[in-house]
Order: structure tokens, then sequence, then C-alpha cells
């Protein structure tokens, strides 16, 4: 006769709502490790997506998702030119908060150009962009419609196409819309910070009376043109022609003092480790702490139902039963206890993970760690109430 | 002496609780036999030291001196004898009724009977039949299914009686059995002692402090200060 089993059917209210309770404790642990995972994932979302071998960026920096980096659009035709390389493709990336619906909106505008890869990575509705101007692909998670306008900088665009869900490293939806207009949106400045500019060289070239009026107007307008200029990327994504040497790459491109060559592995570790680093430092505290307070609590109950049970104990002890009959009662009812939360955790996160803010993902190892840890932790809990159990004497059994 | 002649056998049982100053003698010297299918009562006042003559005869409170055999068996010498395996001895031997009857309050009557069947080694089919035969007997096949809580006090101590009997032991200890209960199924619990003492061929000893509830035992033995003070024999008190 399984007698913890007896003791849950018969307790089963205050059973199923502790185990309700622990479930959702352990919800909370299982989500930490999701949100985790989904840091991860969503850091990695974009390399992923571009399967790029080299992205370069500005020198000295670790751009272009962890610093800032600016590099000449022209850099990418000298990039085609080195041995090895099978395509390159420019890129801007830019956060954008706007007001929509009167309320903020953000995500991540990335900018490609058509000709080459680096776009959107699957169309799930209408069509890739076409046109090299104000034409816009956003991600399903940013619930925009098609045909729909979204004013960006000077100009609006129309959602022409709805992509599978990509994010950025922070977590924003990404939405896509050509390198020039990417460009435009960044760095182009206002009509009035522009005439502001050209008033300024105007007077300045003018008071410069060694120059010829036309030599004048010659300085003024290239001055201009190198100052309102937005032919400048982020980064240049690189893809490497089969059995190319990618360290042999990396150093070419590097001799050009201004650029830095990151691998897709050091990307990944820039991404992966150090920008959220501290945030998985974080989480795996919370689980911790969420752990020990789970044990604190699986141990409470069991020592607590070990103390309620107590004349059941010494009676049985008086009427002969083996330990190992007790100690299995206890054990089997935390390990079930265990079991059930941990069943109503993982489904209650199952249940309602996409509705989470940020990207949770659920993996099989993640899960089954936690599965055992839980196990280990409810044995171990146990061994408090056994403790108490094969103290009680056959006795107390005795008595009024 | 024939294994089969005494149930119970006790010689100059001893028991001395604490140390030094501290040292009070719960029981001194007792010595008694008794017969399978004997009814013994131990009577006493509160304090008397009966429920430790109990507790010693039923291998759960260790003598300090003296000499126990149960069924033939020497469990306590100077002490618990070696080797003596107490557990086994209380599953196979013993059988015990409580003041309170202590019935596991999450199983029914039946799982009640069981678990004493189980623990003792017997099939889970096996164990089914044998409380349901008892429960039966004892008038209670109507409740097989009930939990404690949906029984009557006098029901609750007759389903701890089958509990007793379920291994068929040579010895039944009843620790104030009728005290929770009212007159009536208080005496009704003490008849069926008697038929079982007769029907089982057990030795029944009962604790109590009720001399109403002890007419038609074999045998008194009446407890004051650790002593045995009296013994009387197939009379009324």
């Amino acid at each position: 006769m399984n007698l913890a089993i007896r003791d849950i059917r018969y307790h089963r209210g205050r059973f199923i709502l502790t185990s309700i309770g622990l479930g959702l404790l352990l919800g909370v642990v299982i989500s930490m490790g999701g949100i985790y995972r989904g840091l991860i994932a969503d850091a990695l979302a974009i390399l992923h997506a571009n399967k790029a071998d080299i992205w370069v960026v500005q020198q000295g920096t670790n751009g272009p998702f962890a610093e800032s980096s600016r590099i000449p659009e022209e850099t990418r035709y000298r990039i085609a030119a080195v041995p090895g390389v099978a395509a390159v493709s420019p890129v801007a990336f830019q956060t954008i908060q706007i007001e929509r619906n009167n309320k903020p909106f953000r995500f991540f505008l990335i900018g490609y150009a058509l000709d080459s890869f680096g776009g959107p990575p699957g169309i799930i509705a209408g069509r890739n962009i076409r046109q090299k101007h104000y034409e816009m692909v956003v991600a399903k998670s940013m619930k925009i419609d098609l045909g729909e306008k979204i004013r960006l900088g000077q100009n609006e665009y129309s959602v022409v196409g709805i992509s599978e869900n990509i994010v950025s490293s922070s977590g924003d939806p990404a939405a896509y819309v050509t390198l020039a207009d990417a460009q435009e949106i960044q760095f182009k400045k206002s009509n009035h910070a522009i005439r502001n500019e050209r008033a300024k060289i105007k007077d300045g070239v003018a008071g410069n009376k060694a120059l010829s009026p036309q030599q004048a107007e010659l300085l003024r307008q290239s001055i201009t043109a190198t100052t309102e200029s937005t032919h400048t990327v982020n980064a240049v994504m690189v893809r490497l022609a089969p059995g190319a040497d990618l360290k042999g790459t990396q150093e070419r491109i590097q001799r050009w003092n201004q650029l830095r060559a990151i691998s897709d592995t050091e990307q990944t570790a820039i991404l992966a480790k150090g920008m959220i680093e501290k945030a998985r430092m974080q989480l795996g505290l919370f689980r911790v702490i969420l752990l020990i307070i789970s044990a604190v609590i699986i141990s409470l109950i069991i020592y607590t139902s070990t103390l309620d049970k107590i004349r059941v104990i010494a009676t049985l002890k008086l009427i002969g039963s083996q330990n190992r009959v007790i100690i299995g009662m206890i054990l089997q009812q935390s390990l079930l206890m265990g079991v059930l939360a941990y069943a109503i955790g993982y489904l209650t996160i199952l249940l309602t993970y996409e509705k989470f803010p940020r990207r949770i993902v659920l993996e099989a190892f993640d899960l089954q760690s936690l599965f055992v840890i839980v196990m280990a932790i409810c044995t171990l809990s146990s061994f408090v109430g056994i403790r108490k159990a094969l103290k009680v004497e056959p006795a107390e059994a005795l008595g009024g | 002496m024939d294994k089969s002649m005494y149930a119970i056998e006790v010689d100059n049982l001893t028991k001395i609780y604490g140390k030094g100053e501290t040292v009070v003698t719960a029981l001194q010297d007792a010595t008694f036999k008794v017969k399978p299918g004997e009814l013994v009562a131990i009577l006493g006042p509160s304090g008397s030291g009966k429920t430790t003559l109990l507790t010693c005869i039923g291998l759960i409170n260790e003598p300090t001196h003296g000499r126990v055999v149960i069924d033939g068996t020497t469990v306590a010498d100077e002490g618990w004898h070696n080797g003596i395996d107490l557990k086994r001895m209380r599953r196979e031997k013993l059988g015990f009724i409580f003041q309170a009857h202590n019935l596991i309050p999450f199983l029914t009557a039946q799982e009640n009977v069981m678990v004493a069947l189980e623990i003792n080694g017997l099939t889970r089919n096996d164990a089914k039949l044998r409380s349901v035969e008892l429960l039966n007997a004892l008038n209670l096949g109507h409740r097989v299914n009930n939990y404690p809580t949906a029984l009557s006090g006098g029901e609750s101590q007759r389903v701890a009686i089958a509990r007793a009997l379920a291994n068929r032991p040579r010895v039944i200890l009843a620790d104030e059995p009728t005290a929770a209960l009212d007159t009536e199924n208080g005496k009704n619990v003490m008849d069926l002692l008697k038929k079982l003492a007769v029907d089982n061929h057990s030795a029944i000893m009962v604790v109590t402090h009720d001399h109403r509830m002890v007419d038609g035992f074999d045998r008194i033995l009446e407890v004051s200060d650790g002593r045995i003070v009296a013994e009387v024999k197939n009379g009324a008190v």
C-alpha cells in the first residue's frame, strides 16, 4: 500500500494548492532560464539571419551592436576586391522610438542594400522592398498592418511587407528599409540645420580673401557636399567564398587602418558574453535564490507535514512498520510534490511564454536540468522530515 | 517451559527512569504469567506504573531489569535480549489497541487493517480478503470504505481491534481502550475483547483504571506505586 498516495488523496486540496504555489515559483525559475536563453537568441538573431562571416566596423570599436561604428559606404567596394570575399553588404542600424497610437513605439531599423544580402529573413505577408525609397518591411511582432504609413525623420514610409519575427540584441522588433533610406533617417540633418551649416560654410569661405570667387564657390560646394553626405554605414557584412582563409581575409581588411574586421565567432562572443553577461549573472542569481526559496519551502512543507503525522508514524512504528515504509512515505510525497509543482510551472510557462514582453526560449536541456535539480532539492528537503520521523518513538502512539 | 504454555512471562520486571537524584522507579519486580486465551486486566490509578508495564511487554520501553518472554521467545533479560528484532516481534506476535484508537486518518477502515497486514508481508489481495473478513466479523462490513472521521467512536475502536487482530497475534495489549467511549460502547468493546480471547486463543492484557469494565476478566493485576499489589482470579471485583 502506498501511504504517500493515500495521504495525498485524503489531503488532495492542500497538496494541490501547495503544489500550485510551488509550481508558480518554479515557473518563475523556468521563465528566468527562458529569458536568459531569449536574451542570447535575441542578441544573436540578426547575426544568424545574415550569416555573415566577417563584420567590418570602425577601428577600435566593437560595433555595430555593442558600440557605435561609422565607416564610409564606399568601403564596400574596396572590401569586395579582397581575395576570398564572395559578397559584401553595407548596413545601417538604428534604434528608433516614435509615437504610435499615442504610445511610445520602439523598434530597430535596419537599412540594407537591395542588391545584396542582409534583408528581412522571410516575408510572411505582402512583399519585399522593391523601390529604393519609402518602402518598409516590418516584423510580425510590431503588429503593423500592410499599407500603413510610418513617419520616420522627414519622410513617410509605406509598410509593404511583414517579415518573420526578428529582434535586435536589445529585444526590439526589427524593421527594414533600403540602405539609402536608413542613411537619410540616420545621418541627414534637418532643413534648419542644413541652412545654418550652409550659411556658416559660405561665410567662412567668403572670409578667405586669398581665394578667387570661382575658387571660393568650388570650395564651398566641396565642403557642403562632404558635410551633407549621408554615404556612411555602420558596418559592412562580408561573406567569404568557400575555402577562403578567414584569418587571412580579416588581416587584409584590417590593413586599412580605419577598419576592424570581426569574425562571426568574435561578434557572437561580443554579443553573447559582453552585452548580456550582467543580465546572465543577474538572472542566474535570481534562479539560485528562487531555487533556495523553493528548497526552504519544500523542507518546511515536508517538515510540518511530518509533524502532522507524528502520531501516525508512531502508530506505524508500534505495529512493527519498517523504517523504509516511513521513509518511503515522506520521500515519495516530497518527490510527488516536486513533480506536480514542476509540471504546473512548466505548463504555466508553456501556455504563457508567448505573451511575455521579452522572448522566452525553452530549451530541453535547461528544462531537464531543472527537473533533476528540483528532484534533488525534494530529496534533500525530505531529509528534515525523515530525520524527524526516524526520531519518533512508538510510545508516542499511546495515551489520549 | 513448553513454548505454547504461556503467551507472556514476566519475571522481576523493573523499569527505572532517570539517573542520580532524578531517578524514578516506575515499575518494580513485576512477576506474572499469562496463558493464551487468558484475559487479564491491569488496574490501578494514574501514575501507578500500569502503562509502563504494558509498554515493557509491548517492546516499546526497554526494561531496566528482569526478564520478559513472549510466546516462548525471550525478548528482554536485563535489557533487550541480544539480537532480538523488536519490530518483527511487534508485527508478528503483538497487537495493540489504544485509548484513542489511533487509526490512520488518511486510510479507510479497510486500509487501516490492510496496512498492518501488508507491513507483515501479506500480498495486497490476501490483505484485502483478510481485512474484509475481520471487519465483517466485527460488524463493520458496511464501513470498509469509510474514513475514520466518518466512523463513530465505537466503530473506530472496533476497526482498531480488527487491525490489532490482523496478524493473528499471540498477545493483544490494550491501553485504556474504553477511555474515549461512553459506557455502553465501552462495555461492548470489553465484551468483544473477552470473546476474542476465547475465539482467537490470544492472551489479552487490558490497562484500565475503571473497575466497572473488568467484570468477567480471567485475572486482574492491581498495580500501585510500581508494584503489583494484588492479583484476583476468576471473579468480579
